[in-house]
């Protein structure tokens, strides 16, 4: 990916809109590393994220992107997930920080004992303020989209948060045209989304126009998994305590977004490439984050993450 | 979720936006334009449907506007209160549509949905007929620049489907839009609720045979092509990985650009060429309006943030005052006089308002005297900077044309603006008495003090015989400055356009200036094109006789308009630029001048090298 490989137009079949996406990211990107002494980009290991780390790799080409990489690991995400990230770093040769709320792993919280709120809670928004608190940085750069979810619709690009990193969804500085005001004062921040009007589908258009590569996760395989709570949970290790009931097997299954293991469900799936999965995708009619645990916790969660400072 | 397949037929993306009053049923249109495109999941589909049945407001129907009042105080007052994002597609086009609100605090929000979109639909409620709101989004639309406007004529289940309400209201509409002389208009009755001529043609509303609302968005071209225009590279960022590679990021706002091409930057006025294009798919030969690029030059020159990078033979204005549209979008009004932050492209200025014109009353469209502009309200008016900005009309290019404001203390954007023109004038000069004399000042400098007078055609070669002429005149220890027809424009001569009055002015106060630096002591020269006879007489008569040397640079009209370096030939015989010399403005060629140089098809170098000579042969230098 570094520098961005010089291909012919010709074999870049870029439908006008990606390419009007792409552009527009770019654009963000650019801004945020003018506009602020210290970004840090939010990197989930995801699909998001691989796009959104391929498109800073060419907001910035020949040069390497002028910040640094954040990992919130819960110590729960797929062992797959941090093999591919160790291993991508070392060929990209970027600075990943990763952080872990060590406070809360010592006091023993885990998505089994403490229930997906106040896990989510303690060991992703407390750890993500906790990081960026500690290192000072004043803009957090996501992959988010505001396909995603009713709450992430109403969001800015650049999105003002506090000193205690808490959004004012009612509050929120208009941006018009290109013009993305980041002005803060010392302690306070701004979430910057690059890939806001990006949607699933142009997500995975993209990977496949770019050939960018993913987590094996996605791709559908022979996994072992039981069914809990209507998801299909995939066993990664051998802290998943299996109840009396349960039984582990073998299905071809994919997942559609990762997070941590025991809260990500997995999908019944025969899609084994990228074309299989814009296949499957135009077809499907289940939203991505349906097999997401933490969205449904209650009415208006996700809206109420974001107001204490989840990404 | 269709796709959008590449090749023929892509027409890339369509941004639009959804406005009008309250309870019109924007949210409705477009949780009915999701559905209809199958953008609604399946789990979404289920939350519709228990939520339809606690919350909703569409009695045992389906409420479609729940799919996207996103926020929880949205739900519970049954109003959207922000702007909210959606997007769907059809397998001609990708749609980002802007819902936004209709309560008049939340006009900022409908202002920014605005500013991104290409086409606006309008909502009127047949019960109603045109409101307020109606009319102000409409400004704010035609403000805003866009072109294509749909009035969507809702809620015709509840008026019977009867079309002589629909034609009443197209016939107040178009009335009413006269005035604002914008848009070009689509009325389309429609039901959002129902379902009528959203995306299916309404087999209740037979006498209407145009498109339904999605064939229209699907179709609709969007004139004013910015790829036909000079380009301009907004610079967001310097990249420079190392020595090697020093290159200018930026987005082109307009036209096409292509490695070999001759730049100018603004506002420096620098000129290079293209070397190397990188975009997001590599090294490129050329790149077009809306491509993210990095841009390297021919010669190094200096460039940050801020600057424009744009075509040499249409350079980019610049100017520190305008005159412009402001929509407030604070609760505390504007106070002409404070200072902003100004934010345009990639420039970030003070800036003050000067006066306000006028605020715009939006039911009529009347103007109306203020002191301020409070919350929601737009005014006319003019503004100055602390420094000078590049910058285009924003009807010509909104990317290069449309600012906002930032409070500096509370850094909150308060409001925006759309650049009608910019504005020439200059501060008053300042005099101040000196004690020391001429004599001493010119002798301590080892030369006798004089003006260099250059005149002739736009093109001739003055400037550049004249820089040419005092690098050597400093290689050998001199003390000069050159004052230049186009950069005391910039200046100075701010306020002066190109009438006979303004070129008389002109010539005055730089005949002055001249007088000045002599009375320093240092060798002047002026390199003005300076038409009319009487004016180089009265700059002559300002010196002592001796002291100015007249230097016509003669070169034939044709062989200055072949060569057209500012493109300014090419706009005077288009009928763009009036009061041009030469072409509808008189040159009165001098009779007698002290250096004659028959400038044509001699080098620069040899013409100054002449001149050189002459001041040599005078004792001067």
């Amino acid at each position: 990916m570094l520098p961005t490989p010089a291909k012919p137009r010709y074999m870049t079949q870029k439908p006008a809109y990606l390419r009007q996406l792409e552009a527009q990211s770019i654009m963000i990107f650019r801004e945020v590393a003018a506009q602020f002494e210290k970004p840090v980009l939010m990197y989930s290991i995801g699909k998001d994220s691989a796009v959104l780390l391929h498109l800073a790799m060419k907001a910035f080409a020949p040069a390497k992107p002028p910040f640094a990489l954040l990992h919130v690991d819960t110590g729960w995400k797929f062992h797959e997930m941090i093999a591919f990230r160790d291993n991508l770093m070392e060929k990209l040769g970027l600075d990943l920080i990763v952080h872990t709320n060590t406070a809360g792993q010592e006091a023993g919280i885990t998505p089994f004992s403490h229930g997906s709120a106040r896990y989510t809670d303690v060991m992703k928004t407390q750890a993500l303020k906790e990081a960026l608190s500690q290192h000072g940085f004043d803009v957090a750069i996501g992959g988010a989209r505001r396909d995603e979810e009713a709450s992430r619709a109403k969001e800015r690009i650049f999105s003002f948060r506090t000193k205690n990193h808490r959004w004012d969804a009612k509050n929120q500085r208009p941006e018009l045209w290109n013009l993305l005001n980041g002005r803060i004062n010392p302690g306070e921040s701004v979430r910057a989304f690059p890939m806001s009007n990006w949607t699933e589908l142009d997500v995975w258009r993209y990977i496949q126009c770019e050939d960018i590569p993913l987590v094996p996760l996605y791709f559908a395989a022979r996994r072992p998994v039981v069914e809990r709570g209507g998801m299909v949970v995939m066993v990664d290790d051998e802290r998943m305590a299996l109840e009396p009931d349960e039984t582990v097997e073998e299905r071809m299954v994919r997942f559609r977004t990762l997070g941590c293991y025991p809260l990500t469900g997995a999908i019944e799936s025969e899609a084994t490439s990228v074309a299989d999965i814009v296949e499957e995708l135009s077809n499907s009619r289940l939203s991505e984050r349906a097999n997401r645990a933490i969205d449904h916790d209650e009415a208006g969660s996700m809206e109420k993450k974001k107001q204490e400072g989840y990404f | 979720m269709a796709e959008v397949q590449a090749g023929t037929g892509d027409k890339g993306l369509l941004r639009f936006l959804t406005c009008g009053s309250v309870d019109d049923g924007k949210s409705t249109l477009i949780g009915h334009l999701l559905y209809d495109c199958n953008e609604v999941s399946e789990d979404g589909l289920s939350l519709l449907e228990t939520q339809s049945k606690t919350v909703g407001r569409a009695g045992e129907a389906l409420d479609y506007s729940l799919l996207v009042d996103g926020l929880l105080a949205e739900r519970e007052q049954g109003i959207t209160i922000d702007v909210a994002y959606r997007y769907f597609s059809t397998p001609r086009r990708k749609f980002i549509v802007a819902d936004t609100p209709g309560h008049e605090q939340y006009t900022r929000n409908m202002a920014t949905g605005a500013s991104n979109s290409d086409v606006a639909v309008l909502l009127v409620d047949a019960r109603k007929g045109l409101a307020i709101q109606t009319k102000r989004h409409s400004k704010i639309v035609s403000l805003m620049g866009i072109r294509h406007l749909v009035l969507a004529v809702n809620k015709m289940d509840l008026v019977d489907y009867d079309q002589q309400v629909f034609l009443d209201i197209e016939r107040d509409y178009a009335e009413f839009a006269q005035k604002l002389g914008t848009s070009i208009i689509q009325a389309i009755p429609l039901s959002a609720l129902a379902g009528d001529n959203i995306s299916a043609p309404s087999p209740t509303m037979p006498w209407y045979d145009g498109p339904t609302l999605l064939s229209y968005l699907e179709t609709v071209t969007i004139r004013d092509d910015p790829q036909n225009k000079a380009f301009r590279l907004p610079v967001q960022l310097v990249n420079r990985p190392n020595l090697n590679f020093r290159g200018f990021s930026g987005c082109l706002s307009a036209g096409n650009m292509a490695v070999g091409d001759k730049v100018r930057v603004g506002p420096s006025g620098e000129l290079s060429a293209i070397a190397s294009i990188l975009t997001p798919d590599g090294e490129a030969e050329c790149a077009s309006s809306g491509d993210a690029v990095t841009v390297t030059l021919q010669d190094e020159v200096d460039i940050s943030r801020g600057n424009v990078i744009a075509a040499a033979d249409d350079p980019v204005p610049v100017s520190d005052q305008f005159a412009a549209h402001i929509i407030w979008m604070h609760q505390k009004p504007l106070l002409p006089g404070r200072q902003l932050q100004l934010r345009l492209g990639a420039q970030s200025v003070n800036a003050s308002i000067t006066e306000l014109k006028y605020v715009i009353n939006y039911e009529d469209n009347s103007h109306i005297a203020g002191k301020t502009l409070n919350f929601n309200e737009t005014g006319y008016c003019n503004l100055a900077l602390d420094q000078v900005v590049a910058f285009d009309t924003f009807e010509n290019n909104s990317d290069m044309g449309g600012f906002i404001l930032v409070d500096k203390l509370t850094n909150e954007t308060v409001g925006a603006g759309m650049i009608a023109f910019g504005l020439r004038r200059a501060d008053n000069v300042h005099w101040q008495a000196m004690d020391v004399d001429k004599q001493s000042r010119a002798a301590i400098k080892n030369q006798k003090p004089c003006i260099l007078w250059f005149t002739g055609l736009s093109g001739s070669g003055k400037s550049t015989v004249a820089n040419l002429l005092e690098k050597k005149l400093l290689a050998r220890g001199s003390h000069t400055y050159l004052l230049d027809g186009d950069n005391v424009r910039h200046g100075l001569n701010h306020d002066l356009g190109f009438t006979d009055e303004d070129r008389v002015e002109n010539i005055r106060r730089v005949s002055e200036v001249s007088k000045l630096m002599v009375d320093a002591g240092l060798i002047v020269m002026v390199s003005f094109i300076s038409p009319f006879r009487s004016e180089r007489r009265m700059a002559r008569q300002m010196v002592e006789t001796h002291e100015f040397i007249e230097v016509f640079v003669d070169t034939p009209l044709e062989i200055c308009e072949a060569r057209d370096v500012k493109g300014l030939y090419k706009k005077a015989r288009a009928g763009e630029i009036k009061n041009f010399t030469g072409i509808d403005s008189p040159y009165e060629p001098p009779e007698e001048a002290d250096i004659h140089l028959h400038a044509g098809d001699r080098s620069p170098e040899e013409l100054a090298e002449e001149v050189f000579a002459v001041l040599e042969e005078q004792n001067i230098v």
